[in-house]
């Protein structure tokens, strides 16, 4: 469950851009007339990323109202949900996944690399609003252990060079390398292929080491 | 070993075009208006025959899911849901299938709705899946296209559409209810069955929640019949399945296999074999966090499949293999794992809630050794009065990890207490 306490000063108010008000009808048809709630969660990430990655409380009464539901319905969502932040966070949200499969590949050192390189803690900001460093529950991407999701992307096969130096990256204004860190397409082996081996040629090609 | 020619998931790491023209080449959608003809019932016995249960975790037959919906119409509609909120730790396939094979899955959603009457399937995707949810998305803009899906899907006279929708980050939502109550736009809490959702399901009408892998092998069980897919693994474990081996191996990866493969052949064929070799191991989870630890000399002969491990009092559950090597502390590794139950817990059912944090406490304690000796048996018994006593399996997969560790790990947890009690201890 999302444990968070919404702490922060509150905007006072919230509209879609022209953009997400089209992108939110379109969300809406997904589903049966009548089960316009359907759209909640949707419209609430829309709304999370216009609003620089974060979601304020007019921002959950402006979806609300717009799909015609009580306003607790929709605080009731907010706060179940992981992935809608209550407060402000920074620009790019580090998230370290710290469950078992990551551990026992050594996700100790990339925490202790990410709260070293961006001098905060779990839950913290940097101090230029540039970093959120969070502690994950499993991402789903365990054969490629450890790893940490950036804002959308994934980051993996991590050890605390390759974290430092994206970090380091996206604090340099530029783009680091998502996916494996360490010479992988994605989840094969690392050593070659021991199934699909008439895709050698194609992994090599997609690593360029051909 | 299994052959190339048979398996499934002809690009499941991605290194061949994912989209149509690739999927195509590789046998997607080839013929899908024939299956279609041979009618509802047929291609519920054919799935029926080929043994298929269930890639999710618990395993039922999936034909028989299937059977369950209303034959005759009522006038409600019908829904396919297909679970890819693959959440369970270890576990990283339907990921793979969703972003390397995802025609399989689209074409699969396609027969399994039309055989069950439904004209629509959501498809509800982790949150956290975001480069995944687009281009499964990208792969059904494109099956719309060229009619393979919508209106008139593969020219058969059958409506069918295909809609993605975004978790938001919960673990629970894998559960079906949950997931179904979610999908409503609520907190994503289970319901208390019965009503089933064959008959009371999404929006009310009857629907059927499947996982991402049992849909995305379904087109090509009947394409190559279903004796082709009972061939493989043993009677009543037919089939592949796509592994996953994660830990303390020299190469992680995922593969797809035999079903009924040995643990010991899967790691050391696939994953490059246990770190320092296989006398180094420890213990291995076999089925992702909710399934108990199988201890070394369980290792050694087991078969990964359901009735296999079912009879090590584990369980296949995901087919996520964790591997611990002697360098681990299994206490802590499985209080991480109460840890995640405790945070995942809905809130619900007071066993669950309560239970899930008085294990974690009480697994902390275990861990720094600071628990009485007569604490085991206490952990063991409330382990009992949560597992059954809640709506959902949450509470009897955070009860079924700390039992695997006192069955077969007691002697370290004692020794644990021992030593910070004698005062020259290591762990605390």
């Amino acid at each position: 469950m999302n444990e968070q306490a919404q702490m922060s000063e509150q905007p006072t108010n919230f509209g879609f851009s022209d953009e997400n008000a089209k992108a939110a009808e379109a969300v809406i048809t997904k589903y049966p007339k009548g089960w316009k709630a359907s759209a909640v969660m949707p419209l609430l990430d829309l709304a999370q990323r216009q609003n620089d990655g974060w979601l304020p409380r007019v921002a959950m009464d402006y979806v609300a109202d717009m799909l015609s539901m009580p306003r607790i319905r929709v605080y009731e969502v907010a706060t179940f949900y992981t992935m809608y932040n209550l407060n402000p966070v920074g620009k790019y949200h580090v998230q370290v996944c710290t469950n078992l499969p990551c551990w026992l590949r050594g996700s100790d050192a990339i925490v202790g690399s990410c709260k070293s390189k961006l001098g905060v803690e779990f839950g913290e900001t940097t101090k230029d609003r540039l970093f959120t460093l969070s502690e994950a529950e499993c991402l789903g991407a365990c054969v490629n252990a450890p790893m940490m999701q950036i804002n959308d992307d994934f980051y993996e096969d991590l050890d605390s060079g390759s974290t430092e130096s994206i970090l380091g990256e996206l604090a340099a204004g530029s783009k680091p390398k998502t996916g494996s860190q360490i010479g992988r397409v994605s989840c094969e082996p690392i050593d070659g292929l021991t199934t699909l081996t008439h895709q050698a040629e194609a992994r090599a090609a997609k690593l360029g080491v051909a | 070993m299994l052959a190339d020619k048979d398996r499934i998931f002809s690009n499941i790491y991605g290194l061949e075009d994912p989209y149509l023209k690739g999927a195509k080449k590789r046998g997607d959608w080839d013929g899908t208006k024939a299956i279609l003809e041979l009618g509802r019932e047929e291609i519920v016995n054919r799935i029926k025959a080929s043994g298929l249960r269930g890639r999710g975790g618990a395993g039922f037959s999936t034909g028989m899911k299937w059977s369950f919906m209303p034959k005759e119409p009522s006038g409600r509609p019908h829904y396919l849901v297909i679970n890819a909120d693959e959440g369970e730790p270890g576990t990283c396939k339907d990921r793979e299938i969703m972003r390397h094979d995802p025609h399989k899955l689209i074409e699969g959603a396609l027969i399994a709705s039309f055989a069950m009457g439904a004209n629509a399937a959501y498809c509800y995707v982790r949150g956290e899946f975001f480069r995944e949810t687009e281009a499964l998305q990208r792969a059904v803009d494109e099956a719309y296209a060229v009619g393979l899906i919508g209106d008139n899907a593969c020219k058969s006279g059958f409506k069918f559409d295909f809609y993605i929708h975004r978790g938001m980050g919960s673990y629970i939502c894998g559960e079906e209810t949950a997931l179904i109550e979610s999908l409503e736009g609520k907190k994503g809490q289970p319901r208390l069955k019965p009503p089933f959702p064959a008959n009371v399901g999404l929006y009310g009408a009857p629907t059927t929640v499947n996982n991402v892998e049992s849909i995305a092998v379904a087109p090509e069980i009947l394409r190559r019949g279903s004796e082709w897919f009972a061939g493989f693994g043993r009677p009543n474990n037919t089939g592949t399945k796509l592994f996953l081996i994660s830990g303390h191996v020299n190469q992680p990866c995922l593969v797809e296999e035999e079903m009924s493969i040995p643990l010991k052949e899967l790691i050391e064929k696939h994953a490059g074999g246990v770190r320092g070799g296989w006398d180094n191991l420890k213990g291995v989870i076999p089925g992702g966090a909710s399934v108990p630890v199988l201890p070394r000399h369980l290792c050694d002969d087991v078969l990964m499949d359901f009735d296999s491990l079912r009879e090590q009092q584990s369980g296949l559950g995901t087919a996520a293999v964790m591997v611990m090597d002697q360098s681990t502390d299994i206490v802590r590794a499985i209080t991480r794992l109460s840890a995640f139950y405790k945070h995942e817990s809905c809130g619900q059912c007071t066993p669950c809630r309560e239970g899930t944090g008085w294990m974690w406490r009480m697994m902390k304690k275990m861990s720094a050794g600071t628990a009485q000796p007569d604490e085991i048996d206490m952990l063991e018994e409330v382990t009992r009065q949560i597992e059954g006593h809640t709506i959902c399996a949450l509470g009897d997969a955070a009860a079924w990890p700390i039992q695997g560790l006192i069955r077969h790990f007691r002697p370290e947890l004692e020794k644990r207490i021992a030593e910070v009690k004698s005062g020259n201890s290591q762990a605390a």
